[in-house]
């Protein structure tokens, strides 16, 4: 537990983007070698640096480090030192040039692409995508090859080629910005189309803009040095960072430093600008931050303070003992589930009550370490499957468990069902990940299962992909897929809330019939009294993370105890209620103040 | 499936209508007269008159663009001046030197950058991925071209162990084994850049579909580890992998330019730069065609491959 606060009121200090940006050691780094180079190049006119063109024919390709040339001579004896930070100028000054004018152009025809839309918009974006549709140098080479070679074409061309990255960005964040209030009201108040854009549209697309051209910076140095290196350029004796390594190509085996020097410069620069620019993009994309794009592990990450007991006497088919599970946010734990313990019979259901947050979904998948991880943290508690605590097992152990002893129906089928797999196959893998039978005996068994949940032409469905199917036949296979080990335990996660109620009642039917049939013991997750009473032999409601009330369904009913178990029971309508629904359940939550 | 791949190629045709109509314009960008320059002192009135005739070049833009297009439909690409042969000839010898190259940099690429992409996302920020991550950004800032000079440098001139230049060897080459001792520097160069970004976006990818809720359906079922991560997890990144290989394509088919200059490899890059050079515009019209039209094909190729991988797209 060292390095971890729980402190789930304070929220942290939020750290400038300036400061997350020099807190990441590479981005820093780029910007600091970045910032070097781009001085040197600037200061060239005032450094103490021989003139770059004047040929000396006696002094030619002399090493690195020779007496008046620190880095040598190249083969018309001209001080590579002086050519190296001149060609560095004109390598940052045609890039940016031409990054600018992409930037110009693109987004110019993004903006009015994105803000007219129809036609206009279907001509612009045609042409962007021709431009696209070709390898990216090779438009820029039939350009030069059309104007002539030479710096400042190889410059137009690069441009060109890099327009429709900034045309498409720009178009997409400027259809979204131009259905907002503040457009239309400009509009409404007879401000001409440009003056809209311009005004209104542009200052918020710029962000956008911004970013383009940092990311592509980089790459069109590159490919303006490359152009020079081929010598479609730069023109002797001007010399860019390309051309001085296309010239010294020819003595590479006798003087490679003229050769590898400016290619060192060209890579540096460009790594430097990329570090930057994935620094920039990494602080400006908020998923990066939140630990959202971490690859979440086989089992969620468990450091309990105390070791409980690994087996228990006489237990029944589930036991939770005081349960913690929290988020961790790097070295910041938010908890969400605070210490719940409740206790599972053979053929029971149990019915875990509460609104969205309030934690009962973190409890489900905990269960079987189930919860992502990183962030998710189990920091106490035991759960106890046939008198085993699960928590403690190797983790090959409790994968073996999972959808063997104890499965799980999740809430959404169509999100939960592999969409690239027929159903039929997803439910024989369930079958075929536990039990030693061969493939067609493990198809011919998911057929029968899905005819157990009551799909029809049970053979001819298990062909289907889940887009294929309703959202009732979804979740019958995640059912039947559930159902695949005769496991003691299912753990089923609000497994109606996406469905059409109709289709719910069927659900609930088959799985209230199921459990019947095969003495299975129910965890049934929802925010809806209505089923639990329909469904549950108990309930435990939760709020916040907390179990505030347990016991047999009927009594609770009955008789709450806690006010928050009150005002869920009162969100029930009852048929025919009407209007005085709300006017009933309306002050309950004032009182409150939720 | 038949049905799709049909609708793919008609959406290809306005697509490669297009590129001839940009190629076209683009030759239209010619500063000064063309008869002008082709006449140089002989550039009387009649003369000039005389040639823009002969040259088609006195009708409309449009007119002309029809004529040209109606050529090049029966294989006439014109011809070089330079080289006194057929464009088509010529193109179609350099792409094929091009394609052998492009295609291995493109497997390469593709097998290296998947590879690299899943190992470095399943172990996320442990030093599997730390050490791709590092190469990923030295690749991608590289120029090739440079890297090519070095390549060719040690491992040709300093340790001899592959030959620096060329297609085959001069004296006695000409099988396999020789082409392939050719191939392994420029395709491995052409590669570097390519198999960063298809590892970049692979690991971006496979963090995505790590996270989806038919992933914690996998590991609720019981699923090992390893089948989580390749049966499940792999083959849904793969469908948003390779579009990005279908653009790797266009990547690597430009960058032969530099690395078929760099390796004197007799391809159409080097072909379009001397071209470029001698001011030789039918054959660089007819090459840039040639592989822009190839690439268009090669990004169809793509669609229909995604589209044999998920089901959802056929529709």
């Amino acid at each position: 537990m060292t390095g971890l606060t729980v402190s789930p009121s304070v929220p942290r200090k939020r750290r400038s983007n300036w400061q997350l940006l020099m807190a990441n050691r590479l981005a820093a780094a780029g910007l600091f070698l970045f910032g070097f180079i781009a001085l040197l190049a600037i200061l060239a006119p005032v450094l103490p640096l021989p003139n770059p063109d004047i040929t000396d024919q006696p002094n030619r390709l002399l090493p690195p480090l020779s007496d008046g040339h620190l880095l040598g001579t190249d083969h018309l004896g001209r001080d590579i030192l002086a050519r190296l930070i001149w060609g560095t100028q004109i390598s940052l000054i045609v890039g940016i040039s031409a990054t600018a004018l992409a930037a110009i152009f693109g987004s110019l025809i993004g903006l009015v692409a994105g803000y007219m839309r129809g036609a206009t918009d279907t001509v612009l974006m045609r042409f962007v995508d021709m431009l696209m549709a070709f390898p990216y140098i090779l438009l820029a080479i039939a350009i030069v090859a059309a104007l002539g070679p030479g710096l400042l074409n190889a410059l137009y061309a690069i441009a060109i080629v890099n327009i429709p990255f900034f045309a498409r960005n720009i178009r997409g964040v400027t259809v979204s910005v131009r259905n907002r209030e503040f457009v239309e009201a400009a509009r409404l108040s007879g401000k001409s189309h440009p003056a809209i854009l311009f005004t209104e549209v542009l200052p918020n697309v710029l962000p956008v803009i911004v970013i383009t051209m940092s990311t592509t910076v980089g790459w069109m140095i590159l490919e303006t040095a490359g152009l020079s290196f081929l010598g479609l350029g730069a023109q002797p004796p001007t010399a860019d960072l390309g051309s001085m390594l296309g010239q010294a190509r020819a003595q590479l085996f006798t003087a490679p430093h003229a050769s590898i020097i400016p290619g060192v410069m060209i890579f540096a620069l460009v790594m430097s600008i990329n570090l930057l620019g994935d620094g920039v993009r990494d602080v400006l994309d908020p998923r990066l931050r939140s630990g959202a794009l971490d690859r979440p592990m086989a089992v969620t990450k468990i450091r309990r303070k105390a070791k409980p007991a690994p087996t228990i006497e006489n237990a029944p088919s589930l036991v939770v003992e005081h349960l913690t599970t929290g988020f961790d946010d790097g070295g910041h734990l938010t908890p969400a589930v605070k210490g719940i313990s409740f206790r599972l019979d053979k053929g029971e259901c149990l019915g875990l009550i509460g609104e969205s947050g309030s934690g009962k979904s973190v409890t489900a998948l905990s269960l079987m370490g189930l919860v992502a991880s990183p962030p998710g943290l189990i920091t106490d508690g035991a759960v106890y499957i046939d008198g085993r605590d699960v928590l403690g097992l190797r983790e090959q152990e409790l994968i073996a468990l999972r959808g063997a002893r104890v499965s799980y129906v999740f809430q959404d089928p169509l999100t939960t069902l592999h969409p690239l797999y027929r159903v039929g196959e997803q439910v024989a893998e369930a079958i075929l990940a536990h039990q030693a039978v061969g493939k067609s005996a493990a198809k011919t068994r998911a057929i029968a299962l899905m005819e157990t949940v009551g799909i029809r032409d049970a053979a001819e469905r298990s062909r289907a992909y889940p887009h294929e199917l309703s959202g009732g036949q979804r979740q019958r296979i995640g059912i039947a897929m559930a159902l695949a080990n005769d496991p003691d335990i299912i753990i089923a996660d609000e497994p109606t809330t996406a469905l059409d109620v109709t289709v719910q009642a069927r659900i609930l039917d088959l799985l209230q019939n199921l459990r019947r049939e095969r003495g299975l013991a129910l965890l049934l997750i929802t925010h809806d009294f209505g089923v639990v009473a329909q469904v549950c032999d108990r309930v435990a409601v939760m709020k916040n993370g907390e179990i505030v009330e347990q016991g047999v369904t009927d009594t609770i009913l009955r008789d709450p105890q806690h006010d928050y178990t009150k005002r869920l029971i009162a969100c029930v309508p009852e048929l025919g209620e009407g209007q005085r629904f709300l006017a009933r359940v309306r002050p309950l939550f004032e009182e409150a103040g939720a | 499936m038949t049905a799709y791949i049909g609708k793919r190629l008609l959406a290809a045709i306005p697509v490669i209508i297009g590129l001839s109509i940009i190629v076209f314009l683009v030759m239209k960008l010619i500063p000064g007269d063309p008869a002008q320059a082709l006449l140089g002192s002989y550039a009387t009135p009649e003369n000039v008159e005389r040639i823009n005739r002969a040259l088609g070049l006195d009708r409309s833009w449009p007119e002309q663009y029809v004529i040209w297009v109606g050529n090049l439909l029966h294989g006439d690409f014109g011809r070089s001046y330079i080289l006194n042969r057929p464009v088509l000839d010529e193109v179609l010898e350099r792409f094929s030197a091009t394609l052998i190259l492009a295609g291995a940099a493109l497997l390469i690429c593709s097998v290296l950058g998947i590879l690299a992409g899943i190992v470095s996302a399943v172990r996320q920020f442990g030093w599997t991925d730390r050490i791709v991550t590092f190469f990923v950004l030295i690749g991608i800032s590289m120029p090739a071209f440079f890297l090519g000079l070095v390549f060719i440098l040690f491992f040709a001139v300093r340790w001899r162990l592959l030959p620096a230049s060329g297609m085959y060897a001069v004296y006695g080459g000409g099988d396999l084994p020789d082409l392939v001792n050719h191939l392994i520097l420029p395709a491995g160069t052409l590669a570097i850049v390519a198999t960063g970004v298809v590892a970049r976006l692979t690991r971006a990818a496979m963090l995505e579909v790590l996270r989806q809720d038919f992933i914690r359906t996998a590991r609720a079922k019981g699923l090992k580890e390893g089948v989580v991560i390749y049966r499940h997890a792999f083959r849904a990144a793969l469908v948003s992998v390779i579009p990005v290989i279908g653009i790797q394509a266009g990547f690597v088919l430009g960058g032969a330019v530099y690395i078929e200059t760099v390796f004197q490899w007799p391809g159409l890059g080097q072909m379009l730069v001397k071209a470029v050079s001698t001011r030789d515009l039918l054959l660089v019209q007819g090459g840039v065609l040639v592989a822009a039209t190839v690439y268009v094909l090669v990004n169809l190729l793509a669609d229909v491959a995604q589209a044999m991988l998920d089901p959802r797209l056929k529709a």
